[in-house]
């Protein structure tokens, strides 16, 4: 059995650590010394799960998806993240951190954004909690993601274009980073996933471990066993990823299966797959793969889904995929695009395009038909509509 | 004798540290920059090693570093230069950069590498205290390079001592806690901080950066500690001057130390 748990500098073997500058070492401090006994405290803990129940809905119903499985020939159940409050598993960690944020006596918070699926769920926490809204978003995905941006708003929330670099989500977490530092003492940082120096990656993966803690019950009660044979997710940073393997992560009985985005295909230049291109550095505060160059200089990724255009994954994925715990699996574009419409035809349910990738995934997975495969549905595709009807325009007509 | 050791030992005010990104405006500027810069009297430079993503920096050196990665600028290229620059002059040079541009070129590789062209100390903001002390120390002094640290508002007395203490060179006080390129003026509560840190009396050099801009701030700047450290005023000095390198750095340093003279 691997060891898990991070050390007490948030090492997962050699992966994790804060390589921070010392503008942000008194912030980062003040979460680090606080994050485990505040989530631990019974009121904490008391007013997280109201909240997931009574405001964000859960828990997230584990369905049996009785055509694809069929199809695939396969056990498939689907976690439907998708479902909750928001339209995604990310709200599972703002509720968290602003629940975090308010007890350390926070009134500003920052958030980064890829998808949007983040900043909506930190505005949403925001607004639950009359807090200031600030959010970067980088100016390529203020394009491609213009419902949830509409939505922020909607929310409150202040939406900051990052205009340096590829102008994605890399750029909006170096923005918001840069915020942070000049506002050092009433700001709290959200960090959407687990990603950036300890503590982020152990408290955001806590944080979402809920996925993990209900599908372990939930199949007891339909199979009167705890554990599925395989785990499918998406990863970006793998905050979904974390949630969905979490409870698992000693249970080698449980596959893991790390789905990254290939974009137009691995070796094609434009592409995210972090774990076949990358290589051990440092991004965004924590030591990982990521995708450099030879001067250590972090390379633009390209995915169509904005959620999993990322350079780095989160250190806890490294860690799983260096030893072989767990499994990385790419997926293109096309395929993710396919597998969109595919969903949708068999099961009446639209993906989001970055869980359309864990979906595609199912075409290279080896299984048997006994077989128990979760697949974390991490978000609804509404805020895809626009690259789904581009695709559907290319479809032939039947 | 390291020649920042050198420095501190014969000045201990108004030392004029600038920093510029190496291969800014043009590829080929590194050299010109640093012989104009010691020409008109700077006292000591900090060269930056342009980065993709420059955590602790504001935009004017991210623009200036990524223009600088455009123009071919690498580590390889930039020690050659620096060896070049050693050729025409003995002022002190630092270089400054993140951890993972030292971790791709090879720890023990870098601090050589940097040592052979002449460097003599290093900055690198986001290599932790603890990783500076298990791997990266002894490195760094059989190479006889200084490794500087930063200190902010925000740092603990309890910290500062142990940052001074494990480090040999010079401490950079951050002045505010904003990136670089910000305000210029002093404030009230910085003075209090930079009368904090005085108060601790520590033995190391403090020179303060961040905000400093101009002869003023930097005259203040020099009231409190041994010298400051200006750069985003100096990228901005040298933006679209890739053809009078020389007299665009030579006209900044003088109007940073003549009005003193006055």
């Amino acid at each position: 059995m691997i060891h898990t748990q991070i050390d007490e500098r948030g090492y997962y073997g050699r992966f994790g650590g804060a390589y921070i500058p010392e503008m942000l070492q008194a912030n980062v401090e003040e979460l680090r010394v606080n994050y485990l006994q505040m989530l631990q405290d019974p009121a904490f803990k008391q007013e997280f799960d109201l909240l997931l129940k009574d405001y964000v809905g859960r828990p997230s119903p584990l369905y049996y998806a009785d055509r694809l499985s069929k199809h695939y020939g396969a056990r498939i159940y689907l976690k439907r993240e998708d479902l909750n409050h928001t339209g995604a598993h990310k709200i599972n960690n703002t509720i968290g951190q602003i629940l975090l944020a308010e007890r350390l006596g926070k009134k500003r918070i920052i958030a980064e954004t890829g998808a949007g699926q983040h900043g909506v769920a930190t505005a949403t926490v925001c607004a639950l909690k009359g807090l200031k809204c600030i959010v970067y978003m980088g100016e390529v995905d203020i394009e491609r993601q213009a419902p949830n941006v509409a939505r922020m708003r909607m929310l409150g929330a202040e939406v900051r274009p990052a205009r340096s670099g590829s102008r994605t989500l890399k750029d909006a977490t170096n923005e918001a980073i840069r915020d942070w530092i000049n506002n050092p003492e009433d700001t709290h940082y959200i960090i959407g996933s687990v990603v950036g120096p300890h503590p982020y990656p152990d408290m955001v993966a806590r944080f979402q471990s809920v996925i993990s803690e209900e599908t372990k019950w939930q199949l007891q009660e339909k199979l009167g066993r705890d554990y599925p044979d395989a785990i499918v997710a998406c990863v970006g940073g793998g905050s979904n990823a974390a949630g969905a393997y979490y409870h698992y992560l000693n249970d080698e009985r449980v596959r893991l299966i790390a789905v990254e985005a290939a974009g137009l295909g691995v070796n094609s230049g434009e592409s995210a797959a972090t774990s076949q291109l990358g290589t051990e550095g440092i991004i965004h505060g924590s030591r990982t793969l990521l995708m450099q160059t030879e001067d250590g200089q972090i390379v633009e990724p390209y995915s169509i889904s904005a959620g999993l255009d990322y350079p780095g994954i989160g250190p806890l994925h490294a860690f799983l995929i260096d030893g072989k715990r767990a499994e990385a699996i790419s997926v293109t574009d096309d395929e993710a695009l396919a597998a969109s419409l595919f969903v949708a035809r068999q099961e009446g349910i639209i993906p989001a395009l970055e869980t359309a990738h864990a979906f595609a995934a199912l075409d290279q997975m080896e299984y048997g038909p006994e077989d128990v495969i979760v697949i974390c549905l991490s978000g609804r595709g509404d805020k895809d509509l626009a690259a789904f009807s581009a695709y559907l325009e290319s479809e032939p007509l039947a | 004798m390291n020649r920042l050791s050198r420095l501190f030992s014969e000045k201990s005010r108004d030392i004029l540290n600038v920093y510029f990104t190496a291969g800014y405006p043009a590829l080929d500027s590194t050299v010109p920059v640093i012989r104009h810069l010691a020409a008109a009297g700077a006292d000591l430079i900090e060269v930056g090693m342009p980065y993709s993503d420059p955590m602790a920096d504001g935009e004017t050196i991210q623009q200036s570093s990524m223009t600088a990665l455009q123009n071919g600028m690498t580590l390889k290229v930039l020690f050659e230069q620096l060896s070049e620059a050693r050729r025409h002059t003995d002022i002190p040079l630092v270089l400054m950069g993140y951890y993972n541009q030292v971790m791709q070129y090879g720890p023990e590789r870098f601090v050589q590498a940097a040592a052979a062209a002449g460097v003599d100390g290093l900055i690198l903001p986001d290599l932790p205290a603890y990783e500076f002390q298990r791997d990266f120390r002894a490195l760094a002094e059989a190479a006889d390079l200084q490794v500087s640290f930063l200190i902010t508002p925000q740092t603990p007395d309890e910290r500062i001592r142990e940052i001074a203490a494990s480090s040999s060179g010079f401490l950079y006080i951050v002045s505010s806690s904003s990136i670089t390129g910000g305000s210029s003026e002093i404030t009230d509560r910085q003075r209090a901080y930079f009368d904090r840190i005085a108060a601790l009396d520590l033995p190391n050099p403090k020179l303060i950066g961040f905000g400093i801009s101009d002869a003023a701030t930097f005259r203040t700047a020099c009231e409190y500690f041994s010298g400051a450290i200006i750069g985003s005023a100096f990228i901005r000095a040298l933006k679209d001057q890739e053809d009078r390198v020389g007299e665009a750095t030579e006209d900044f340093v003088k109007s940073i130390l003549q009005p003193s003279y006055s």
